[in-house]
């Protein structure tokens, strides 16, 4: 450590804590004076909880809870996809390099390019369909983004598209750096592909799997915005409705700040929440 | 190394060409739908364009003001990249160097930051900024962006610091040299693998971001890409040509950046989740 006046780390800190206090502070601890304000303007006379009950009653708000949480699901289909492409990359075939900048591509593409390209891929008579239709399957081919039944769960499946480049490099950046001995011991003692995977691979992965999860609950229930945005709007009606949009439409469309505080404040508490597991699990693994 | 029998690595490799598969027909569909021609697209979608036609781009630079629009994202990337340097730096060199009270909580409380969606924020941050008329500015997006990717800034670096011999340090202190001689002219050399990666990943975080763009550059001149592409590919739904080529044009640069600094890409992002 470095021996220093005492105010000295302070003043390294300063910059760093005044932009963070500006960008965070500032508005994480204003969301919760809007949410009980009406807002017009900059501000607005003090209303108790009622921001909070109209949202409560709206079902638009509801059909956005329901959403995110129905997004849920794509996180057992991220971790197992992930899992499975990280084992076989890490078996380190011949091309396995090749595979791996190609599986991480989509991670490093823009959401509104994918959003904007995978829309135009599966409208009614999009690429998808043709496809399906030329293959025989004329009746799997159906209107993705357009019906309100099928639009959330092609947004999700759009989300998983991009979203496992970064789960199959982080379980592999895992495996490359167990070590093999444990492997070696399981092969000497018999044990199959399967077993070794089961009982050895996967228990040593524990760490970095359940960090991987919380990453993802966080990302399915807070940071869907930009898909939303560039493939449906919310739409077909509210089909596609989430909370992030939810704030954005309340704010920003509707005039309505204070409701979109609101909002702000429970998705923070549940970011809050999630915050805990998530350090307690970050490189846990390496103790 | 272990010896691969080739018979049983044929389903591995199944599995993962299936998956390449995946990733890739998005990409086929772009290429080749880019350079048709719109009749030829109605006819086969599947196709190599024959004959190969440039006029989509043509539609698609006059349809869409893309180098208006990158211009701006890399003003943005560029300004918030660099803020965020150099209020990280001296910061970072504070908590992997030096000693004082509360710092592991101030710490914590900084690299958790990371966890808080921007969406959190969006409503004060507009009306603070619209109060000091800094909204549809470069500075006023600028020190949002700076202050959104700062928490992984000084996260990355405190790690990175954390593992430069103390030696060095030390010997540097023996000559007299200043603390912030020594972050300057020892340090920030030294950094240069994590200041490249550091640069990397809050450039693809500016760069793709969608949301805070809307709010924060709402003027029409003021676009970023990721805005203008929406824009642009709403317009152009009908004609999907003309959509796949501008969603071709605003993908080329990452795309080429990708390919060249692909590890420091990974490395960035694994960096997030391990303990350094």
């Amino acid at each position: 450590m470095l021996r220093t006046r005492a105010y000295l780390p302070y003043l390294y800190l300063a910059p760093a804590v005044l932009l963070l206090l500006f960008v965070f502070g500032y508005p994480l601890v204003a969301i919760f004076d809007f949410s009980l304000r009406r807002i017009r303007g900059a501000s607005g006379p003090f209303i108790g909880m009622t921001n909070y009950g109209q949202i409560f009653k709206d079902d638009v708000f509801q059909q956005a809870v329901l959403h995110n949480l129905m997004l849920l699901s794509a996180v057992p289909i991220l971790v197992g996809i992930c899992l499975l492409l990280a084992v076989l990359l890490h078996d380190r075939l011949r091309g396995w390099q090749w595979y791996r900048t190609i599986l991480f591509l989509p991670y490093v593409l823009a959401v509104p390019v994918i959003g904007v390209v995978f829309s135009n891929m599966l409208q009614l008579n999009g690429i998808v369909n043709e496809l399906l239709r030329a293959a025989g399957l004329g009746a799997g081919a159906l209107d993705w983004i357009g019906s309100a039944g099928l639009a959330l769960w092609s947004v999700m499946g759009i989300i998983i598209w991009r979203e496992s480049g970064f789960g199959i490099v982080l379980f592999l950046a895992r495996l490359l750096s167990l070590s093999e001995d444990l492997q070696d011991a399981a092969r000497i003692d018999g044990a199959n592909g399967w077993q070794r995977m089961t009982r050895v691979t996967i228990p040593q992965m524990k760490g970095v799997i359940e960090f991987y999860t919380v990453v993802s609950v966080i990302t399915m229930l807070a940071w869907v915005f930009s898909y939303v945005y560039a493939i449906t709007r919310g739409g077909p009606g509210n089909a596609t409705q989430v909370l992030e949009l939810y704030i954005y439409n309340f704010a920003f469309r509707n005039g309505l700040p204070g409701i979109a505080s609101a909002v702000a404040v429970l998705l923070f508490l549940v970011a809050l929440v999630l915050i805990f597991p998530l350090f307690r699990l970050r490189g846990q693994d390496d103790e | 190394m272990r010896l691969k029998l080739n018979r049983s690595s044929i389903p591995k490799h199944l599995l993962l060409l299936a998956a390449v598969l995946l990733v890739i027909i998005p990409g086929y569909f772009v290429l080749v739908t880019a350079f048709k021609s719109q009749a030829a697209y109605s006819l086969n979608k599947f196709s190599f364009p024959s004959p190969i036609t440039l006029e989509n781009f043509g539609t698609a630079l006059r349809g869409g003001r893309f180098l208006l629009w990158f211009q701006n994202s890399v003003i943005l990337s560029v300004g918030a990249v660099l803020l965020s340097a150099v209020v990280s730096l001296p910061a970072a060199f504070a908590f992997a160097r030096m000693d004082f009270r509360a710092r592991n909580p101030i710490l914590a409380v900084i690299t958790s930051l990371m966890v808080i969606p921007p969406v959190v924020m969006i409503v004060p941050l507009f009306l603070l900024l619209a109060r000091i008329d800094l909204i549809g500015t470069y500075p006023g997006a600028i020190v949002v962006y700076a202050g959104m990717v700062t928490p992984f800034s000084i996260y990355l670096l405190t790690n990175f610091f954390k593992t430069i011999p103390h030696e060095i340090v030390e010997s540097a202190l023996m000559d007299g040299a200043s603390p912030m001689v020594i972050l300057l002219r020892i340090l920030v050399p030294l950094s240069a693998p994590a200041l490249t990666t550091l640069v990397v990943v809050n450039v693809l975080w500016v760069w793709n971001d969608l949301l805070l763009a809307l709010v924060l550059l709402p003027r029409d001149d003021m676009r970023t890409l990721m805005v203008g592409i929406t824009v642009f590919g709403s317009r152009y739904n009908n004609d999907v040509p003309v959509a796949m080529a501008g969603m071709l044009l605003a993908s080329v640069p990452m795309l080429v950046l990708y390919l060249f600094g692909q590890r420091y890409f990974i490395r960035g992002l694994v960096a997030g989740a391990v303990k350094g």
